[in-house]
């Protein structure tokens, strides 16, 4: 079983739902983003994902793309992110996932990114931009090091499509709760538990909902048996940390 | 999905909420575009509502001038004034076929959002235009003809404010409309099937051409030569002589202003591989795979991609690609209005420059034709700005 799919099985059976926040890469900016991931860590993310930015973030909402967009003026690099994630290897308690478009790790090397990964305990990798069908070289070249490649499915994944993904999948299924760009949103339409319940019939793969979650009392309405067993949010953190607050009261929400 | 690639390039890297509508269009392209039904519709609206057949204009002046025969494909001639017309209209039947009410789209120049809105207007189809607001700027005559058209245009202001973002924020726009929507794709890049879409529809080009040149000539042409930005005008033209081993074939793609590390817009010549909306293919990019700024005199030029297949076509040297600069367009243009009577789009005029600056590559009485792809009336302002006249 990997990593990722333990941590998120670990709260589950804790009886609680498992987080996951997302963070840009050198969000809000570069003194402050490793002391926010280490706060994330200690205040009960139970896995962490962190944003590589591009300059062309096609499934991002207007608050991610500004974060890539002012990380990339910094001059955030992969090469740096990995660098300073080999540094901290063994810090955190949550697992590890890079998200980010194929072009940067592309141009890394796959093979080295795959290398360089796995000895800075990196666990997986979500990149939106690769469906299925352009996914095999990807996910070879990361589970000889035991790291996921973790797929999104959308309110238009059909229970075909899913099965495609579910004979290859490992770590945990990102079930995009909105037909649209990451950011925000006050309520959920009703096929999200009909997505639920069908990824919940076709995978063995724990389910994270994101895309659009703001608060946790979003999730109550859930009929019990289309409840995700973990829960993705960025952009509401990322506006968060951006209004001055701190990483650790946002997560005090979620608890 | 099948035949996603042209050797290593092309390919389908989207968001999967996205592979739901490319997989509805791959089937349109399979089950509707092969009917009768289909080709008689199509036809009709080429040749009656866009003008089609385009003529094959001997250039007789030029001609004496540079010692060989040169012919233009007079693609400037079309309804809205470039060959986008070929692929929109195309598109926009065949998602009316498969229920589409809507089209969205992205544009440069402007020259595809007017195209989309003429071909949306005269099929009864809602229509969304995202352009740059750099774009916005520089070609505000062509906003004005869409909003006419009915169109809503959308001004991008991510990124570069130019085509590239225009692209990102029309398929995020498709994200969230695809149950009523389909997006018209402008050029012969992006995601599988729209490279193979809109070279089956922008290849009416290259097979006019092959029969009108044989019937004035008796002969295939020995040179054949197009601009490249996205390159659809170009591999329209390309397509059905790729198999013909004796046509040269020429693509001409945007070398800015020419100075060494300018911006341009010369990935074939000057980027290196790499994944962009939806393609594996030659990208414009730093060594960590941002994507760079590119820049043309000629908006629609101005992109730091290119389809997938003249990525193919340029490593296995089937086709040649060669670089124009700014000012080497321009002169092509002013040279093009004076000698010929005819005032080409600043992208098409890259194309006519390759041919005048290389005059020695072609032999004596040999038949070279260049793709008119538009009207340069869109671009005076430009123009006159440069000074020249």
């Amino acid at each position: 079983m990997n990593v990722l799919e333990r941590k998120i099985r670990h709260a589950v059976d804790e009886g609680r739902t498992a987080l996951i926040p997302f963070l840009t890469a050198n969000f809000p900016d570069k003194s402050r983003f490793w002391p926010n991931l280490m706060e994330l860590d200690e205040s009960g993310a139970d896995i962490i994902e962190i944003g590589v930015p591009f300059s062309d973030p096609v499934a991002d909402g207007p608050v991610v793309e500004e974060a890539s967009r002012r990380a990339l003026a910094d001059g955030v690099t992969l090469r740096g992110i990995m660098k300073e994630l080999l540094e901290r290897k063994g810090f955190f308690k949550a697992g590890l996932v890079l998200m980010g478009y194929l072009n940067p790790f592309l141009q890394y090397g796959l093979e080295k990114l795959a290398d360089d990964a796995a000895a800075a305990c990196v666990n997986g990798f979500i990149i939106p931009d690769v469906p299925f069908e352009e996914a095999a070289p990807l996910r070879d070249v990361f589970r000889r090091r035991g790291i996921a490649l973790i797929p999104l499915v959308g309110l238009n994944t059909g229970e075909e499509r899913m099965r495609l993904y579910a004979a290859e999948s490992e770590g945990y299924v990102y079930v995009v709760s909105v037909m649209g760009t990451t950011g925000e949103r006050n309520t959920f339409a009703p096929q999200v538990a009909d997505t639920l319940r069908r990824a919940r019939a076709v995978f063995s793969l724990p389910l994270a909902l994101g895309f659009g979650l703001r608060e946790s009392s979003q999730l109550e309405n859930f009929p019990r048996d289309a409840r995700p067993d973990a829960v993705v949010f960025g952009s509401a953190l990322l506006s968060h940390l951006d209004s001055g607050g701190s990483a650790a009261e946002f997560m005090r929400r979620w608890r | 999905m099948k035949n996603a690639y042209f050797g290593e390039f092309g390919g389908c890297f989207v968001p999967e909420l996205l592979m739901p509508p490319l997989l509805e269009v791959e089937a349109a392209m399979r089950d509707v575009l092969p009917t009768m039904e289909f080709k008689i519709e199509l036809e009709d609206l080429l040749h009656n509502f866009a003008g089609r057949p385009t003529p094959l204009t001997y250039c007789p002046t030029l001609s004496r001038e540079l010692g060989f025969h040169l012919w233009l494909k007079r693609e400037d001639l079309l309804h809205t004034g470039a060959h986008k017309i070929n692929n929109t209209l195309g598109q926009a039947l065949l998602a009316r076929k498969i229920g589409k009410t809507a089209l969205v789209a992205e544009t440069g120049a402007g020259q595809h959002g007017v195209a989309t809105a003429a071909a949306a207007a005269r099929l009864g189809m809602d229509c969304t235009i995202y352009m740059g607001s750099e774009d916005v700027a520089r070609q505000a005559p062509n906003v004005v003809r869409m909003k006419l058209l009915g169109a809503r245009v959308h001004s991008v202001e991510s990124g570069t404010r130019t085509l590239k973002d225009a692209i990102n924020e029309a398929l995020r726009a498709w994200i969230s409309s695809q149950a009523s929507t389909h997006y018209c794709f402008g050029t012969a890049a992006g995601p599988h099937p729209f490279p193979t879409l809109v070279k089956y529809l922008q290849s009416v080009i290259g097979r006019e051409t092959r029969s009108q040149l044989l019937e004035k000539t008796g002969k295939l042409p020995d040179a054949i030569v197009a601009c490249v930005g996205g390159g659809s005008n170009a591999i329209g033209l390309f397509a059905p002589f790729l198999e013909d081993a004796d046509v040269r074939i020429i693509g001409v793609e945007a070398a800015g202003t020419g100075e060494p590390g300018c911006f341009n817009s010369a990935p074939l010549n000057l980027g290196a591989p790499g994944v962009l909306h939806g393609n594996r293919t030659m990208l414009l990019q730093n060594n960590d795979g941002q994507i760079e700024p590119s820049h043309s005199i000629s908006a629609g030029l101005d992109y730091p991609g290119v389809g997938p297949e003249h990525a193919w076509l340029h490593k296995t040297g089937r086709v040649r690609y060669g670089m124009v600069k700014d000012d080497n367009a321009l002169a092509a243009f002013h040279r093009l209005c004076k000698a010929e009577g005819i005032l080409p789009a600043l992208e098409s005029s890259h194309a006519l420059a390759y041919v005048l600056n290389h005059p020695q590559e072609f032999a004596p009485d040999s038949s070279v034709i260049v793709n008119l792809s538009g009207r340069g009336d869109k671009d005076l302002d430009i123009v006159v700005k440069a000074g020249e006249m």
